[in-house]
């Protein structure tokens, strides 16, 4: 259960997704039911989570240099 | 002194026209005449005006595919490149394109260019990609003053925060765009990982939005690794790029919006996945319970306790049935003994003592007196009578 706190977002919104569709199929035993719903709602925390913390990052590439492309922070002037 | 077959010179002058950048990318405007289309399917024709002739071939693959073909008398804009014809030694003009007179320079080479693209496949519906469902890091190539980059981080905030942007700056209009927009667009396939390419511009004149009828940036656009999107000027502006992005939205903020999931919409959608598992694992626990209690009772009948409690109840149902018989033949008993009881009644002495009859019996030995010859005189006898017995003396 630990690896789900590395999940992206896609990830994680995915696998959520996967979680209700083999709850919905049923054919499980009880264990295996209740692990994938205790699964699916620490996905679904996790998503929201992301998206409540998530703030925009936006880089400008100012240049490439030899160890690769320079980015420098960028905010539009409003 | 130099003598050259008329070949060699022949040759000379039609590279000396096909190194000329100008004749290779000819706009001719004139009158056609003497337009006539051979056996092979090719027209040739000659373009004139008030001083000069032309001379003009289509080739047969060409005329297939174009919408207006020459004919005589008409004014026409023609597209084409200047050369040698070696055999006749007479220069002439390779139509591969060909429009009325009267239309707009710039709407003349749109024309001409997106014809061509389309011929070449880069318009084709089959090679679009899809979008991403959820871009990690987005590629913006536009300007980065003006409006339509506010308005793309303004949607891409509100909606999909979650999305990293990487602004590939770049002039957006006049000579310097096309090269830059190219630049740009190369260098956020070559650099970044980007999961998709927003290509914007806000609204503008015909001749603002002229670097993204470019040919370079067309087939920058054509040739990105990730799908491009399009967002340039208004509603009813389409450029060649439109043609030519994987989706065409028409305008920047639109464009931000097609590209990313919208997160108000997640969430729902996260909270009915939610919903989903609470009613799944619900019924799941539920079917098991019913389930349950099915084996259960299935395991109740065949236990050794039932099977003891059959057995039981069978003895029981014995016991019951065997006492019954029991009585019944305890009672059979009785009544048989009260009728041999009555037999025997009315055979006892008692009835006969009764009628008036004595037994007379030896006090000394106790025996029945039967027979004269069992006493003598001075004999001690008992006499026994229905109500008791008195004793006596024989004489």
């Amino acid at each position: 259960m630990e690896e789900i706190a590395g999940l992206t977002f896609e990830q994680a919104f995915q696998q959520l997704e996967e979680v209700v569709r083999q709850l919905e199929s049923g054919e499980l035993s009880l264990e295996q039911s209740l692990t994938l719903f205790e699964r699916g709602m620490l996905l679904a925390r996790l998503c929201e989570s992301k998206l409540d913390a998530a703030e925009q990052k936006v880089n400008q590439l100012v240049g490439v240099s030899s160890e690769g492309p320079v980015l420098a922070p960028f905010t539009a002037e409003e | 002194m130099q003598i050259y077959t008329v070949s060699q010179v022949t040759q000379y002058i039609k590279n000396l026209f096909e190194v000329d950048p100008m004749l290779q990318d000819l706009w001719v405007e004139g009158e056609v005449s003497n337009c006539a289309q051979s056996t092979a399917g090719h027209i040739y024709f000659t373009l004139k005006d008030a001083r000069a002739q032309l001379r003009c071939v289509l080739w047969r693959s060409q005329v297939a595919q174009l919408e207006h073909l020459p004919a005589n008398g008409k004014a026409v804009v023609v597209h084409g490149r200047a050369s040698v014809y070696e055999a006749q030694g007479s220069y002439q003009l390779y139509v591969d394109w060909v429009q009325p007179a009267g239309a707009g320079a710039l709407f003349l080479q749109f024309q001409a260019l997106k014809d061509k693209l389309q011929r070449e496949g880069l318009f084709a519906t089959e090679r679009k990609r899809p979008l991403p469902r959820f871009p990690q890091r987005l590629g913006v190539v536009t300007s980065p003053v003006g409006a339509a980059i506010r308005d793309v981080l303004h949607v891409l905030r509100r909606r999909y925060p979650l999305a990293e942007v990487i602004l590939a700056p770049t002039l957006v209009q006049g000579d310097e765009a096309p090269p830059q927009i190219v630049a740009a667009i190369e260098a956020l396939n070559a650099y970044i990982d980007v999961d998709a390419i927003i290509v914007a511009r806000g609204g503008g004149s015909l001749e603002e939005l002229w670097p993204f009828n470019d040919e370079r940036v067309a087939r920058a656009i054509f040739a990105s690794k990730a799908p491009v999107i399009s967002g340039i000027g208004h509603e009813t502006d389409y450029t060649i790029a439109d043609f030519v992005a994987d989706v065409r939205a028409p305008t920047p903020s639109a464009a931000a919006e097609m590209v990313v999931p919208d997160q108000k919409a997640l969430r729902a959608q996260i909270r009915q996945y939610c919903d989903a598992l609470h009613q799944g694992t619900r019924q799941c626990v539920a079917e098991k319970r019913s389930t349950t209690e099915h084996v259960l009772a299935l395991l109740h009948r065949f236990s050794p306790r039932a099977v003891v409690d059959r057995w039981r109840q069978n003895l029981d149902e014995r016991r019951q049935r065997a006492m019954t018989m029991q009585a019944h033949r305890l009672a059979l008993l009785r009544e048989q003994l009260a009728g041999m009881k009555l037999r025997l009644q009315t055979l006892s002495p008692e009835s006969t003592l009764n009628r008036g009859y004595a037994i007379v019996s030896r006090r000394d030995t106790g025996a029945v007196v039967a027979h004269i010859a069992q006493v003598t005189s001075g004999d001690a006898i008992a006499v026994r009578v229905s109500d008791g017995h008195f004793t006596g003396i024989v004489d």
